[in-house]
């Protein structure tokens, strides 16, 4: 879950690292006063907010009201502005990168640093960035922290600042389970101190459970997404007209990938986990519908329901709405014979492999059209 | 032989009463596994269809001799119930457990290896070698014993392909299910190593997906260490960029972890990769 750049500075202020003064507004009204010289930033979880003009200057209580009621309500790239903050301006001597995040390959926290900061970490050379494992069973110290001030090239005040930064940081990944915590820029000062210029903390979703606080911020989904969510689906939108339900998403994909093979385009990813429990199918089902492509394709291995109970989740969710599309459905499993009866008898078109259901559903939607 | 798990094998089910544990606990059995012990706090002393219930893994492992484990336990405290299995001294621990926040993975993983532990996930299907054992929940009836080593990132992707080489006749030495998730015990170079090491096995079917490099990994050490012919798949060919699909390892991020670029690497391993996974056993000799 991403967090807003001013809930991701809360955050560091929390566990002691230096954040510019400010505070968030959703309305121009709000803004009494301003801590000097100030930054009137959009908030939405998008990169690429200065160039789309989501981040201004102002200088005045004045100046600062026009713009953020110019900024407020802003689209930034399909996101809309329903926050700025209001940050004293930093009189900028030197911006560097400063994170934390998982390196899949080494199984561990990745400490990332790089002395050219600012931009999109992407786009520096590999010899600016400093890649430091952090070995689980050592976990972070003081070491590590110098590697990254001396890699930086600080010195005394700065290096010793920019070590009690990086423990810090790595305390605030532990306990807020944050799966990315990236300082971008990390700023020194015209007068030498050393503050987080921006910030991105991404919280580790399945970590939600120990982590209450955060409960309440949700990302912008569409209704159908949110609805989704709830279920505990994994439901992706996308541009072609038929609606994919799998079970798996290793699987769902792959019935996507064949889908494309047989000349038929997916409007709809929707994984129901790692499940064939008739009820999820039944409820996926309902929210397919709701999304209303031209065409269905159920695809379900399953592994330890019957086929027939299955089918009757889907004769359930269907049965009482007729409602007018094919549905090509393919049901493996334990008493697949019977259910692919019940389904031809309810209208379905029963397939009996995967390379066969999405040939006809690709068939299905040129019909369509 | 077959790798990892065998006839040999004791099987401890962490989380046996249930539903999932004691229904796979009889699926297991069916399938020939040796399921010796079940654990559940504050349920030790009682039974479930014959397998002895403990109240630690420390008892179940002195009194049974177990020496793997399948935790079935919920997220919240699966991390507890790995590393439990790995102080008891279990050697290889398969966590069909999904959501496991990341930092318990990167945690338990790493005391698990620094003990010559071998972890399994999190969130994988398991391990079935035919004939001989299976660890974990994928479905008996779509296995024949054989010569082909699968391992794979998916779960029902695997049953799939599986299914469609039993249909073929095409059969499997061990099938390893790796799991979709950012940090697993066990990625595909540590399988393919095995693999190669297997005298059942004859050749290699590798099922991997969009996002990541592990892919990539993999088709750099074929290249380099695998002698016996490899066959794959990769999921998420017309995924879009940007959505994560399904598993939270699944994404096209910043043009990294395409399809186009795993076959590629693949490919130029001498791998034959399939357009779609019902063409798997047509590219095996």
């Amino acid at each position: 879950m991403k967090l807003y750049e001013y809930k991701a500075k809360e955050i560091l202020k929390k566990y002691g690292i230096p954040v510019p003064d400010g505070f968030v507004v959703s309305s121009p009204d709000r803004i009494k006063t301003i801590p000097g010289p100030v930054m009137v930033k959009a908030q939405v979880l998008i990169g690429g907010r200065g160039k789309a003009g989501g981040i201004k200057p102002a200088n005045t209580v004045d100046e600062a009201k026009k713009v953020a009621s110019a900024i407020l309500g802003m689209d930034i790239r399909g996101y809309k502005t329903q926050d700025v903050l209001i940050e004293r301006r930093l009189d900028i001597a030197k911006e560097m990168y400063l994170g934390i995040t998982v390196d899949r390959s080494n199984r561990s926290l990745l400490l990332m640093a790089s002395p050219s900061g600012g931009v999109d970490i992407e786009s520096v050379p590999e010899d600016k960035i400093l890649m430091a494992p952090v070995d689980p069973l050592i976990g972070y110290q003081p070491y590590l922290g110098r590697r990254v001030a001396s890699f930086m090239g600080l010195q005394k005040e700065q290096a010793s600042q920019v070590v009690s930064i990086c423990h810090r940081l790595y305390q605030l990944v532990m306990s807020e389970d944050a799966e990315l915590a990236e300082i971008n820029p990390l700023v020194v000062t015209k007068d030498g101190k050393v503050v987080a210029g921006d910030a991105k903390i991404t919280i580790d979703s399945d970590a939600l459970f120990r982590h209450n606080e955060y409960e309440r911020l949700h990302e912008d989904l569409t209704p159908l997404e949110e609805k989704a969510k709830r279920l505990d689906i994994a439901f992706v939108q996308l541009d072609g007209n038929i609606g994919v339900i799998a079970n798996g998403a290793g699987l769902t994909m792959a019935t996507l990938d064949s889908l494309n093979m047989y000349g038929g385009e997916a409007g709809v990813f929707l994984d129901l986990g790692g499940t064939d429990d008739p009820e999820k199918v039944k409820s996926a089902m309902l929210l397919m519908v709701e999304a209303k492509p031209k065409v269905i394709l159920l695809n379900i291995f399953g592994g330890i329901t019957k086929c027939d109970t299955v089918a009757k989740g889907v004769l359930e969710a269907i049965g009482a709405r007729r409602i007018g599309i094919p549905i090509v459905a393919r049901i493996k499993g334990v008493n697949e014979d019977l259910a692919s009866t019940m389904l031809k008898d309810a209208g379905m078109i029963p397939a009996h492999g995967l390379s066969e259901a999405a040939e006809l559903a690709a068939r299905e939607s040129q019909k369509v059209g | 032989m077959a790798v990892i798990v065998d006839e040999k094998t004791k099987v401890l089910i962490q989380g046996i009463t249930g539903y999932q544990g004691t229904y796979h606990a009889s699926a297991m059995r069916e399938f020939g596994t040796k399921v010796v012990a079940g654990t559940s706090p504050g349920k030790g002393g009682s039974k479930v269809k014959d397998v002895p219930v403990f109240d630690t893994a420390m008892e179940a492992v002195g009194k049974t001799g177990a020496n793997a484990s399948c935790v079935f336990v919920p997220a919240p405290y699966c991390k507890d119930a790995a590393l439990e299995a790995i102080d008891a001294g279990i050697e290889t621990v398969v966590i069909i457990t999904e959501h496991l926040p990341v930092l318990d993975a990167i945690h338990l993983i790493a005391v698990a290896r620094s003990k010559g532990v071998t972890v399994i996930g999190p969130n994988c299907p398991g391990i079935a070698s035919p004939g001989k054992a299976k660890v974990g929940i994928l479905p008996n009836m779509i296995f024949k014993k054989g010569t082909v080593g699968v391992v794979s990132k998916s779960g029902t992707l695997t049953y799939e392909i599986v299914n469609a080489m039993t249909e073929r006749k095409v059969g499997q030495s061990t099938c390893v299910g790796i799991g979709g998730d950012r940090v697993s015990g066990t990625y595909f170079i540590d399988v393919l190593k095995k693999f190669e090491a297997d005298k059942q096995t004859k050749q290699i079917v590798l099922v991997g997906e969009i996002g990541g490099t592990a892919e990539e990994e993999a088709a750099e050490y074929i290249k380099k260490h695998v002698s016996k012919p490899v066959v794959a798949y990769i999921a998420g060919r017309t995924a879009p960029p940007g959505k994560r699909m399904g598993h939270a390892g699944a994404i096209i991020a910043r043009g990294r972890g395409t399809a186009e670029s795993k076959i590629k690497a693949l490919e130029s391993a001498g791998v034959k990769v399939a357009k779609i996974p019902t063409d798997v056993p047509d590219l095996l000799q």
